[in-house]
């Protein structure tokens, strides 16, 4: 059912764990569908994601999708990080089931939500700084 | 990994020895189509009435001619609830079930509600109980069938199958049971019981697939649902019978009943061990079902903070077989409709797994298992944003 990268993944995630210092934090998903997924990133200031960590609560897919989704956003710009779909999971986990393609689409989404968290903490330190000024 | 633990016996179960012996024959030598009337046919006859009257004497029916074999359980369900619908459709279109029945009789109901019947799915307690009080206020001038599982095929409670049958009879209701996973486990008396018709299925108890039985106490009426030869089970359902198949479910069930006060007894002590090692080596878990009251065969339990699916692949890269009670591994995303029913909260349920353990399960098999949980659970909580202390 599984293609032999979502197992290898599964078993053996890369980026599985909480961050320190992390300074986005994204969480997607609820227990009635089966998936929760928190995706903790490290954006530096040239906005560059420098480090990208998940933890997952669902099935084998939902694990290996943001295990892969952390993979895709490693090293890359904000803009570059937004530009990625549940496709691209989908193409580097090799297939997966139809019935379970949601994890990808719920990865994608994971990362919008920590990307989103990180550009409204900025905010607030704007607003903060603006404040005091 | 080598070592292969099977506990999922719920599912499916091997055909056990004496079982395929007494089928083998029929493959080659008895071949006979029973419907024919020379020799060969005639042989064939004696294997399916052999069969009839093993099942008759196990469940206690009057008469073997009130056993008709089926294609399995499903059919068995199916054809008992939509069957016995149609018959007494000129009395009244409303028939009661519980929420928690197998699809086989869900689906069955939602195909009747299509045709303009009305049914009412019956709650349950949080051990799996259908509530008698709410099934007393179900019943009304209509009512023709009422349809509860004897033991649940997800958390292994049973049903007080002779208070509802007798609530059925006092307002003049046919009763049927759906006893796939009964039978074997539970002492099974269908007159005693006053059950009018019972479903079988033969790979629950060692025998093969394809083939079950349903029982119908005689007098009480069911139109067919498969239309064919007029011969074939006294007209009733049609299709030449699978009699390799009949021959074993015989064995089978002749089998299952005769050892199962034994069975039972052996199941326990394995069950037992399971939740005593379970306890000592895990933390944060529950057990779904009824505490007593429920076959010593399923345990479900589920454990807070990891999804019950990747648990489950987890578990069969170490060998070992068991199956989520979930639907995740469907296509169905929700979680499992008989631990919603219990109010078993989404994310309690989303994590839960089912053990059935069969006669050969051993104490050592039970160590490994537990062993085994115990690594999965610790790997798959520490990469969980779900905190299992939090429930």
């Amino acid at each position: 059912m599984y293609s032999k990268t979502v197992l290898e993944r599964f078993q053996n995630p890369k980026n599985a764990g909480s961050m320190h210092g992390a300074n986005a934090v994204g969480q997607v998903g609820n227990a009635a569908c089966g998936d929760i997924m928190k995706m903790y990133l490290k954006i530096n200031d040239n906005g560059v994601i420098e480090n990208a960590k998940f933890k997952t609560f669902g099935c084998c897919a939902a694990i290996a999708s943001t295990d892969i989704a952390c993979d895709l956003i490693k090293g890359k710009t904000i803009d570059e990080a937004l530009k990625v779909t549940n496709k691209d999971v989908v193409s580097l986990l090799g297939e997966l089931p139809a019935h379970k393609i949601h994890c990808s689409i719920l990865a994608e989404e994971s990362i919008r939500a920590a990307i989103e968290n990180y550009y409204k903490k900025k905010e607030k330190e704007l607003k903060k700084a603006n404040k005091q000024n | 990994m080598d070592r292969k633990i099977y506990l999922d016996n719920a599912s499916t179960t091997y055909v056990s020895n004496e079982v395929l012996n007494e089928m083998l024959p029929c493959f080659n030598t008895i071949y006979g189509n029973a419907g024919s009337l020379h020799s060969f046919g005639r042989s064939s006859v004696a294997v399916l009435d052999k069969a009839r009257d093993r099942i008759k004497e196990a469940i206690n029916a009057k008469k073997s001619s009130e056993i008709y074999f089926t294609s399995g359980g499903t059919e068995a369900d199916n054809w008992a609830v939509i069957g016995i619908a149609h018959a007494y459709a000129n009395k009244g279109k409303h028939i009661i079930t519980s929420q928690i029945e197998h699809h086989a009789v869900l689906n069955a109901c939602h195909y009747l509600e299509k045709e303009g019947y009305q049914v009412t799915y019956l709650p349950v307690d949080e051990t799996g109980l259908v509530n008698i009080t709410e099934l007393l206020h179900a019943i009304k001038k209509g009512t023709t069938l009422i349809s509860i599982m004897a033991v649940n095929n997800e958390v292994g409670t049973i049903q007080n199958i002779k208070t509802i049958a007798k609530i059925a009879h006092d307002y003049d209701v046919v009763f049927h049971s759906d006893a796939v996973q009964a039978i074997g486990n539970l002492n099974i008396n269908v007159q005693d019981m006053e059950i009018d018709a019972l479903s079988i299925s033969g790979h629950k108890i060692h025998g093969p697939k394809g083939v079950g039985a349903l029982y119908v106490k005689s007098g009480v009426k069911i139109d067919p649902i498969t239309f064919g030869g007029d011969s074939q089970e006294r007209g009733k359902r049609a299709g030449t019978e699978n009699v390799a198949g009949i021959a074993g479910l015989g064995k089978a069930v002749e089998t299952a009943c005769r050892n199962q006060a034994l069975t039972s007894r052996k199941l326990k002590s394995t069950r037992d061990y399971f939740v005593e090692k379970l306890s000592e080596k895990v933390e944060y878990f529950q057990i779904n079902g009824h505490k007593h009251q429920k076959s010593n065969a399923i345990l479900n339990v589920s454990f807070y903070g990891v999804e019950g699916e990747s648990l489950l692949m987890l578990l069969d890269l170490a060998g070992i077989c068991v199956s989520t009670s979930s639907a995740c591994t469907s296509k169905s995303l929700l979680p499992s409709h008989v631990l919603k029913a219990m109010k078993v909260p989404d994310e309690i349920a989303q994590g839960s797994i089912r053990f059935s353990f069969g006669i050969n399960t051993s104490k050592s098999d039970i160590d490994y298992v537990v062993e085994e949980i115990r690594k999965a659970i610790n790997k798959l909580r520490a990469i969980s944003p779900v905190q299992p202390g939090r429930f």
